[in-house]
């Protein structure tokens, strides 16, 4: 069962910030939802082929000619900050 | 450390290579796959990552992933998919990066290279496969912020990896050595590591000799030359070994090398775990490999190096030393082979390329195939070399003017008057001269001093600025002086 | 005559006889958006838009039509009713918008919906409820609650939605009016901004199936731009719509007819049955014997993907960006955690940590790789049943509109809403849901109808003759 812990984990992997209290009520959401979808449990799948695509396409790609990219200003315009032509993000230390 | 203790440990490195492809276009969208542009000028909605995109593969980008497969020995996966690798940094603008998991491209290769003892040692290729490369990133400390360029957002990017086979830094080098070779012969890359468009990160790890379990390994990063990683991996073996002798363990983590301190440090770890939840990228239908593609692919693959460096050994009985030199350049060999049906003696061929031509060719900076000379003009040169016409020195005066001026061999040696003087009388009349200058010198070989020959030869070719025949002028000397 | 009230063709019909303008439609439209649009809350985005005489030509269909908030619009700004959007106007327009805006369709608005497509009622949107035209304090339906109910109250002559578990059918079953899922890959989703890749679809939801037809050959098509779109000849639909089901094999799947499927709505489409029967169809009882595991396989299958897609919203490029009062961990983690700590709404949380976890080491074999291969016994259904039958007949939603804020705080129960929708987008079909009665309480009840891949015309040939012989779909609300 999926646990307080389970649920920190997964909000550090989304990079979610949780307060305590919304952790603790995920839990209790999850926990339900998750009892509901185990009852795929009950199904034998061992031999199943899984399905990730729908249809059956295959081989699809496009030829290798340049199409005009967009400029810096129209990149730009939707950056929340900018600096230098680039997008301007807090610094990010390695 | 002491001899001893290197010889009590084995050195396990393995090396996973990223390779920037030159397709003309991204991976998967239509933006020039350009470097060197101003910020943010080659990217659309796809590479930006922006709300409602869809990446579409370029299909240049599987042609180049199967060519460096198949001249990497790999099999090509009949059945081929892209999978969602997942994770949050300013220069992956989806936070995934559409990359290959469990069904790469290409798989199970190898390649062959030199030991330090001259041995062939084939290298295991785990898998190459085909991702998108991310964006850059440049750290502003005045402003206390980062700037994200997303240009190089979804270059194509193939990623190869070895098994843990390589045993010393210098055999890591020999491996990049003929990697860069063979991928420079499929032109599918730069290979630039300063330019970035070839990247190289190892696994190293040291055992006690003998020992089958593998060490604690550390990754390596952070190297911008084929010499820098075999410094780094130097470093770092030593490192290794230093550590267990005096009974410290060695940390499993990712060290950088510095190329300035000459030294590796631990990068500051990382706050979470990796856990990457790779899952196949609903975005982009798989990609059946049929056996035709793969095998017309494999003919379409021009002889790469090793192949090459063999037939010219076998074919034109060149040495091991210049058919390692004429393999360098695809065109340089093709030159050399060319030559040689215009010129019987090879090793004479080889002599003029590996000798002036290179010269010629490292002080311009250039290439072979950007100097315009001909094989049959520069045959000509040995030609009248042989035939007694032009001197080696004035020859090689010639090779440096046909290159300079595209002009013939013989109106050059017109032009420049170059022609080697073999006329009897004209050179006896020049011996007779040299006799009345250096009379104490002509007094010795009469003597029996033969050894002063040599001097009076150079002087004749100093007065004749080079065209006397030398091997005449020393038959001459002799003939009239004992 | 309320030109506003008119179906596009019947509107098409008006301006090719001159007696109408594209002018005086949309004045009509704006007028109705003005009076009841306070009440119902279909739009969060009206645009300053005007008939282009450029387009307006003797092909083009200058009808307005409300636009999905989920859709990129160049220059305009689209947010998926999530406040993590806020203020991003994208650079591009997807597909389908550039495909209408060829037509000469005038683009009104940008209509409400459940946060990045997330729910079944439009409650969760960050610009508050959209209201049930019909019934104020009930909902909409979901996602697409904003485009079904513009379409209801009139506020628009059509509009575009987009499905991914019955984001189009289940509020076009609420709201009284008829949503078109297409076959996955018929329609183009570049621009749609993804909430489940492998799942969503973009249709339309219109007033009469006539309608459906239309706007489904206005959008429908290969796109080069997406690798899922399927490089098909597009029928025109037009052709479709025949009043004739002689000779047709419907099946009834007996599963969507069990405990939970609400006696008025059972009725109404046990009365529709009849009326094609009436008209040559032959019905048989069938079954789908994995429908039980559908919203378990749904849910998996979806959230995992929307973890994925939905983490480019960072703060890093565009949208919004938060930084906590206090330091946490570092600057660039801080900002990462508290813009989606801030950005996003309970529900989209709870989906992107369920599919988070699902795909999280240990956990991806019992749960997403579960879920794809449960995903192949639904789909195994479906071809069995197509080899012998034309079509699937059965509710479109167990129950009919329910009452805003019911369901909130039980995600599982509104969940369990989409039962009878969910399979046909983990199938890849078709479906249509059309009008087919209501409740006593004067709630509408939908009729689903399903098919194979690409038989479309298959679902509108049937609709038509039941539309044709019935008069559900022009009772319409007066607001």
């Amino acid at each position: 069962m999926i646990s307080e812990n389970d649920v920190k984990y997964a909000a550090a992997l989304a990079r979610i910030h949780l307060e305590d209290d919304e952790a603790s009520r995920l839990t209790k959401d999850l926990e339900k939802i998750l009892d509901y979808i185990n009852k795929l449990n009950t199904l034998d799948v061992k031999d199943v082929q899984p399905t990730s695509h729908v249809l059956p396409l295959k081989n699809v790609y496009r030829e290798d000619r340049i199409r005009p990219s967009l400029t810096q200003k129209e990149v730009l315009k939707i950056s929340v900050e900018q600096q230098e032509g680039s997008f301007k993000v807090p610094k990010v230390i390695e | 450390m002491t001899i001893a203790a290197k010889q009590k440990y084995e050195t396990v490195i393995g090396l996973e290579v990223h390779l920037q492809l030159n397709t003309a276009t991204k991976i998967f969208c239509g933006c020039a796959n350009k470097f060197g542009e101003a910020p943010n000028t080659l990217t659309c909605p796809v590479c930006l990552g922006l709300p409602g995109s869809l990446p579409v593969v370029n299909a240049k980008a599987l042609e180049y992933a199967m060519k460096v497969g198949l001249a990497l020995n790999c099999k090509v996966n009949p059945f081929v998919k892209f999978d969602r690798k997942n994770y949050f940094y300013p220069d992956c603008p989806k936070a995934y990066q559409i990359s290959q998991f469990d069904l790469p491209i290409c798989s199970n290769g190898y390649l062959m290279i030199e030991t330090e003892e001259g041995e062939a040692k084939e290298i295991r290729i785990n898998r190459a496969h085909l991702e998108e490369d991310a964006g850059k990133l440049i750290h502003d400390d005045k402003n206390n912020c980062s700037l994200v360029d997303y240009n190089r957002t979804g270059t194509p990017l193939m990623e190869i990896v070895t098994e843990p086979d390589l045993r010393s830094a210098q055999e890591a080098y020999n491996y990049l050595q003929n990697l860069k070779l063979t991928l420079q012969y499929l032109n599918v890359s730069d290979c630039d590591m300063e330019k970035g468009s070839l990247r190289c990160d190892a696994n190293i790890s040291i055992r006690p000799m003998g020992a089958i379990k593998l060490g604690t390994k550390t990754e390596l990063k952070n190297m911008n030359s084929f010499k820098a990683v075999k410094a780094g991996l130097e470093h770092e073996i030593h490192r290794h070994m230093a550590a267990l002798e005096s009974g410290q363990a060695i940390i499993q983590e990712t060290r950088l090398w510095d190329e300035t301190r000459a030294m590796t440090f631990a990068m500051r770890s990382k706050e979470e775990a990796h856990d990457y939840r790779y899952f196949p990228e609903p975005d982009l239908v798989p990609f059946m490999m049929e056996g035709a593609a793969i095998e017309t692919t494999r003919k379409s693959l021009p002889e790469l190096p090793a192949k090459k460096r063999e037939r010219l050994m076998e074919q034109y009985r060149v040495s091991a030393y210049d058919a390692n030199i004429l393999i360098q350049d695809p065109a340089l060999a093709d030159f050399f082979e060319e030559c040689s049906k215009h010129y019987k003696d090879t090793k004479t061929i080889c002599n003029w390329i590996n000798g002036p031509l290179m010269k010629e060719l490292n002080t311009r900076k250039t290439r072979l195939a950007d100097i315009g000379l001909r094989p049959e003009d520069f045959t000509v040169l040995m030609h009248k070399v042989n035939e007694g016409i032009l001197s080696n020195l004035a020859a090689k005066d010639i090779l440096r003017f046909m290159i300079d001026t595209q002009r013939s061999v013989d109106t050059i040696i017109e032009e420049k008057g170059l022609a080697q003087v073999s006329d009897d009388s004209t050179l006896e009349k020049l011996v007779q001269e040299l006799i009345k200058e250096h009379h104490n010198i002509a007094e010795q070989i009469r003597n029996g001093k033969e050894s002063a020959i040599g001097f009076l030869v150079g002087q004749a070719m100093r007065k004749s600025q080079g065209k006397a025949n030398p091997k005449k002028i020393g038959g001459l000397i002799k003939k009239l002086l004992t | 005559m309320e030109l506003n009230r008119q179906t596009a063709h019947e509107l098409l019909d008006l301006l090719k006889n001159k007696k109408t303008t594209p002018e005086a439609i949309l004045d009509s439209v704006h007028k109705q958006i003005q009076k009841s649009d306070k009440d119902v809350k279909a739009y969060v985005r009206l645009n300053q838009n005007k008939v282009d005489p450029k387009t307006a030509n003797s092909r083009s269909v200058p009808i307005p039509i409300g636009i999905k908030d989920n859709m990129c619009i160049l220059d305009e700004e689209t947010t998926c009713s999530s406040r993590i959007l806020k203020g991003f106007k994208a650079p591009y327009d997807a597909t389908v918008i550039e495909k209408l805006k060829k037509s000469g369709a005038i683009l009104i608005g940008n209509t409400n919906m459940d946060e990045f497509a997330m729910g079944s009622s439009t409650e969760n949107s960050c610009y508050g409820a959209t209201h049930n035209p019909w019934k104020l304090d009930c909902v909409p339906g979901g996602s697409s609650g904003g485009s079904a109910a513009a379409v209801a109250a009139s506020e628009a002559i059509w509009a575009i939605g987009s499905d991914t578990g019955g984001s189009i059918r289940q509020p076009a079953s609420f709201c009284g009016v008829v949503g078109l899922k297409p076959t996955y890959g018929r329609v183009s989703r570049y621009g749609l901004i993804a909430f489940a890749s492998s799942l969503d679809q973009i249709g339309p939801i219109t007033k009469d199936v006539t309608d459906s037809a239309l706007l489904l050959n206005v959008i429908a098509g290969y796109d080069e731009r997406d690798s899922t779109s399927v490089n098909a000849p597009v029928p025109d639909y037009r052709q479709a719509l025949k009043n004739n089901v002689k000779g047709l094999k419907i099946g009834i799947p007996k599963e969507y007819f069990v405990q939970g499927l609400h006696p008025e709505v059972k009725n109404a489409v046990m009365a529709a049955i009849e009326a094609l029967k009436n008209k040559g169809a032959t019905f048989k009882k069938v079954s789908l014997p994995h429908t039980e595991y559908g919203i378990a396989t749904y849910y998996i299958t979806a959230t995992s993907e929307a973890s994925s897609n939905l983490a480019r919203y960072d703060g890093v490029q565009y949208g919004i960006r938060e930084l906590p009062k206090k330091t946490r961990k570092s600057p660039l983690l801080d900002m990462y955690d508290e813009t989606r700590h801030v950005g996003f709404g309970a529900e989209v949380k709870r989906r992107i940590m369920l599919g988070t976890y699902s795909l999280s080491s240990g956990y991806y074999d019992a749960y997403y790789l579960k879920g794809l291969k449960v995903r192949t016994l639904i789909k195994n259904d479906f071809d069995k049943l197509f080899s012998e039958f034309d079509a699937l007949i059965g509710p479109t939603s167990p129950t009919t509109a329910f009452k805003i804020g019911d369901k909130v705080n039980d995600p599982l129960s509104m969940y369990l809403s989409d039962i009878y929708t969910v399979s046909a987008n983990l199938s890849g079909i078709p479906a249509i849901s059309v009008p087919c009665g209501f409740s006593k309480e004067r709630l509408p009840i939908g009729l689903q109808i399903m098919a194979k891949p690409f038989a479309e015309e298959m679902l509108f040939r049937i609709a038509y003759t039941y539309e044709q012989n019935t008069d559900w779909h022009k009772q319409s609300v007066n607001l």
